[in-house]
């Protein structure tokens, strides 16, 4: 509390809230959607972040690799309280789900072999697709109305998927091919 | 042990190559797993979806392919090699945005590294329906799920539960 008093910071935000408050948002997200619970917290429970500024993270976090939700929590802690900040928001919001992931984990390894282990995960792998292939379709939102991006993707897929290439090759092809494609003051 | 270093290297560098999320990697995780590590793509699928059931990040999956391989060590090793890269280098790069501001490149960038990862979640989705789409059931709860996230506000997790339910019923008794 005495640190607090001497900061003119007008939302002082404490290490603890932040480990907290990642913490719920990684332990009820259920089902993904994790980026919405993070705007919920970031610009409506806690107005941490202006709505702007959420744009704006949310626009680095899925141009720059890695996890959306994770890099977004990175930012955030980071510009609240710096480097620690940003570690901080990560465990939080990692911590959870690692447990239940490796407790999962320890189950299967010891019934791997169990035949109704085994038609349970194939089950839950087959939705798993099926919700994948949904969360590209919706991601992909404008991408599939343009020739442009559509050519894109497709010639992606095919790079990846049909000639088999591997990802660093892929981006170091697809990368500058596109930016030259989209070069400012080039259109959608 | 020796399997440590390997792990390290191979998901720090999915780590920086997942643009657009963890889907992109999916396909040359699935890939890198089988060479370096010996773990076959059924196995792979069915890691993948302790992710879609847990809370949080579904890559969290990681983990568990970390300690199939390594125990405990290899766990921690990937918590490590997985997260920290990319977070290290969105740290710096939202230090450097705030410098650079409305540079039009910037758009630019964004505009076309967004199509890349759609392509590359494309791959993605293949990857995992080639693992996990194996017989007319498989199919038809992929396409219910499919119709139910798209047209329905149902958590996914009650259909990815559901799912594996009627998999346990379907697949045992038909």
């Amino acid at each position: 509390m005495a640190e607090l008093a001497v900061t003119d910071q007008p939302n002082p935000v404490t290490l603890k809230d932040l480990f907290v408050q990642f913490f719920i948002i990684g332990a009820i997200s259920f089902g993904g959607g994790i980026v919405a619970y993070e705007r919920i917290l970031l610009v409506e429970k806690r107005k941490w972040l202006t709505a702007d500024e959420f744009m704006a993270f949310l626009a680095i976090s899925q141009t720059m690799p890695g996890l959306n939700s994770v890099n977004l929590a990175v930012l955030a802690g980071d510009l609240l309280r710096g480097k620690l900040g940003a570690l901080i928001a990560v465990l939080g919001l990692i911590i959870p789900g690692s447990i239940f992931v490796l407790a999962l984990g320890l189950l299967y390894s010891e019934n791997s072999n169990h035949p109704m282990a085994n038609f349970l995960l194939m089950g839950v792998a087959a939705s798993a697709c099926g919700l994948l292939a949904a969360i590209t379709y919706r991601i992909g939102d404008d991408n599939w109305k343009h020739f442009k991006s559509v050519a894109i993707i497709v010639v992606t897929f095919c790079l990846m998927s049909i000639a088999k290439l591997a990802l660093p090759l892929v981006l170091l092809i697809m990368a500058p091919v596109a930016i030259y494609l989209y070069r400012p003051g080039k259109s959608l | 042990m020796s399997h440590l270093p390997s792990l390290f290297l191979t998901f720090s560098l999915l780590s920086l190559l997942a643009v657009g999320g963890g889907t992109a990697v999916l396909p040359e995780m699935q890939t890198l797993l089988s060479q370096n590590f010996g773990i076959s793509h059924t196995q792979f699928i069915h890691i993948y979806s302790f992710g879609q059931i847990a809370p949080g990040p579904n890559m969290l999956m990681v983990l568990v392919i970390g300690f199939q391989v390594a125990g405990s060590l290899g766990a921690a090793v990937v918590l490590f090699s997985f997260f920290l890269p990319s977070s290290v280098l969105c740290l710096y790069a939202g230090r450097l945005w705030e410098r650079f501001g409305e540079s039009p490149w910037r758009r630019s960038v964004q505009d076309a590294l967004e199509p890349i990862s759609i392509g590359l979640m494309a791959s993605g989705v293949y990857a995992v329906a080639k693992a996990s789409i194996v017989s007319p059931i498989t199919l038809i709860l992929a396409l219910i799920t499919l119709f139910l996230i798209l047209k329905t506000k149902i958590n996914p997790v009650f259909v990815i539960l559901g799912s594996g339910l009627v998999g346990l019923i379907a697949l045992k008794f038909l």
